[in-house]
């Protein structure tokens, strides 16, 4: 359970979020969704304390995340942020060891070895192991980051915007993946996401943001009308229902 | 591909081939230690005549200081390009030397020239080291462990910062009393020919402390230079290590300017030679290389200007003749993002 209370966070005097308190749910995905500006990305830093808040208090899995030390939160949560730039040449499978940093503190293991290649396996990135980081794709890097955090091997995943740079093929891949985690190893995935359809067939929780304030939170089917995310996007959003899944139509 | 335990089996492992086909880092390290020695020991015992009793323990000191500089500027640009996650920027370039010559100017103009004379050497250091800790930390915390980092930020600041403090050691000095301003001036061009023995040996109990303690840190360094972001969420307290990463390069800083006077490039040159001849991005393997190649420039340099074209003082202008090209060169690559 990641508990947020009167999280607040602004920079100079623009809020960028605004009194947030939520719960999000132990296991399954959770997905926040909102336009551009919205504060999401800035939320899932505030909880992860990549950025120290104004006020409020985040407690992810019971520990306060201002108070407990970094390297037991390590242990407890990962987070990816969009943008990943390294300044060194790093082979994939030097980056993904990097992942186990906070239980081997740099001497691995034999157990830690092999939470490196199940996660270069699930990423679908034994072939690329031995490349360099700054010789793949812009989607192939994408999932190398992933598979350093999914070593991690944490209860709670926060991942911002998991689907930039891929394409729909590995997009998909992505939220199965996602999904699966959540499924079978019962860890708690969290997710910022542009595309809502994406939101509303792989998540079972929907936080939806607009201005810095939480405005609602739901099931796929409580946030997927027409009313709602008017009131988030500002434009009107046929519902479609495909497949048991409820679909949004913005393209007219 | 992979067995149940989710390791690679060794039919796998034949098939993945050797890791690397240029030299290990282990093999490098070993070659640059030989040439370390090679280059001590001849420096030691080429062209001796004369007095041994005299002449040895002479050469000593200056083999001595050169080490410990060689290892303070190694250690503190490694350490610090780690922490800002650049390639560019080193201390000297962000006006840390700079710094450490103006709290030695405003000492002498606040206590007096003659006083400082007398006052043992160990004493002023640690006053000086102290001073320059408390400044940098001032100065240049809050640079780097902010969340947004711009270099050329950085950049700016370190050359303004230093443009600032050059200018206020001059004015200072144009305000004192000549006869300090001599003593001043020897503090400054201290050359690796006139190296006090007792601020040596203090020297090396400093830096072998803090290179000690800059080994204890390889696996933190190897994660913080992934970025802040990155070592953040591996759980490291960046706000915590880069201050005391700050506190190491101050004190490093500190003492190779104390021995030998400023040097601009000369971090930058042995660091990215080191990047170069590593071809690794693990702390283990840099840590050393960097002193070790570093000490083999200062020793080797010195010994072929000395012995082959009979110059004395004029290494410290070659390194930064090199290092300087080196430097315009990487901002001409773009580096500099």
């Amino acid at each position: 359970m990641i508990r947020l209370s009167g999280v607040c966070k602004s920079y100079g005097t623009a809020r960028v979020v605004d009194d947030v308190t939520a719960g999000i749910p132990s296991g399954g995905v959770t997905s926040i969704i909102g336009p551009n500006g919205a504060g999401k990305s800035t939320l899932l830093s505030l909880i992860s304390r990549l950025q120290p808040m104004d006020a409020g208090t985040v407690a992810v899995g019971g520990l306060d995340v201002a108070a407990t030390p970094s390297r037991q939160l390590a242990r407890t949560m990962a987070i990816l942020r969009q943008e990943n730039h390294l300044t060194m040449r790093l082979k994939v499978r030097d980056l993904v060891a990097f992942g186990r940093f906070p239980h081997s503190g740099g001497r691995p293991t034999v157990e830690d070895r092999g939470h490196i290649e199940r996660a270069l396996e699930q990423l679908d990135l034994l072939p690329l192991a031995d490349k360099f980081v700054d010789e793949l794709s812009g989607g192939q890097r994408q999932r190398a980051f992933i598979a350093m955090v999914l070593a991690q091997d944490t209860e709670y995943l926060l991942l911002d915007e998991p689907l930039n740079n891929l394409d729909m093929k590995h997009s998909v891949e992505m939220m199965r993946l996602l999904r699966r985690l959540a499924d079978e190893l019962g860890k708690t995935v969290v997710v910022v996401i542009h595309d809502i359809n994406f939101a509303s067939c792989y998540s079972d929780t929907i936080l939806a943001m607009r201005g810095g304030r939480l405005l609602h939170q739901g099931t796929p089917g409580q946030i997927m009308q027409p009313e709602v995310l008017r009131e988030v996007y500002d434009i009107d959003i046929r519902i479609e229902e495909i497949a048991g899944n409820r679909i949004g139509v913005y393209f007219a | 591909m992979a067995d149940a335990t989710g390791l690679p089996s060794p039919a796998e492992l034949r098939r993945r081939g050797p890791l690397r086909r240029t030299p290990s880092p282990a093999v490098v390290l070993a070659v640059l230690a030989a040439a370390t020695l090679a280059a001590v020991v001849l420096f030691m015992t080429v062209d001796l005549r004369g007095n041994l009793g005299y002449i040895l323990p002479l050469r000593a000191v200056k083999v001595g200081a050169m080490l410990l500089v060689a290892v303070a500027v190694g250690l503190s640009t490694l350490m610090f390009q780690t922490v800002t996650a650049n390639r560019i920027l080193t201390p000297s370039i962000m006006g840390f030397d700079a710094l450490y010559l103006f709290i030695q100017t405003a000492v002498v103009f606040a206590v007096g020239g003659s006083a400082l004379a007398t006052a043992p050497a160990a004493g002023k250091f640690a006053v000086e080291v102290l001073l320059m800790v408390l400044c940098s930390g001032l100065l240049y915390r809050w640079l780097f462990t902010g969340g947004t980092q711009s270099l050329h930020l950085m950049l700016l600041v370190g050359i303004v910062l230093g443009t600032l403090l050059r200018g206020a050691s001059s004015l200072l000095q144009r305000l004192m009393d000549p006869s300090e301003f001599i003593i001043l001036q020897d503090l400054f061009f201290a050359s690796f020919n006139q190296v006090d023995p007792v601020l040596l040996w203090v020297s090396a109990a400093v830096v072998g402390t803090v290179a000690a303690a800059a080994w204890r840190l390889r696996h933190t360094l190897d994660v913080l230079a992934l970025g802040r972001e990155t070592a953040v969420n591996l759980g490291v307290n960046h706000r915590r290590i880069v201050t005391w990463v700050l506190v190491m390069c101050s004190v490093l800083v500190a003492v190779s300017t104390a021995l030998v006077g400023p040097v601009t490039f000369f971090g930058l040159l042995v660091v990215t030679l080191g990047y170069q001849l590593c071809r690794d991005y693990s702390h283990r393997w840099l840590l050393p290389a960097v002193s070790l190649l570093g000490a083999v420039a200062l020793i080797g340099g010195q010994l072929v200007l000395e012995k082959v074209f009979g110059f004395d003082t004029a290494l410290s202008i070659l390194i930064e003749f090199a290092g300087g090209i080196l430097f315009l060169f990487l901002l001409l690559k773009g580096y500099l993002k």
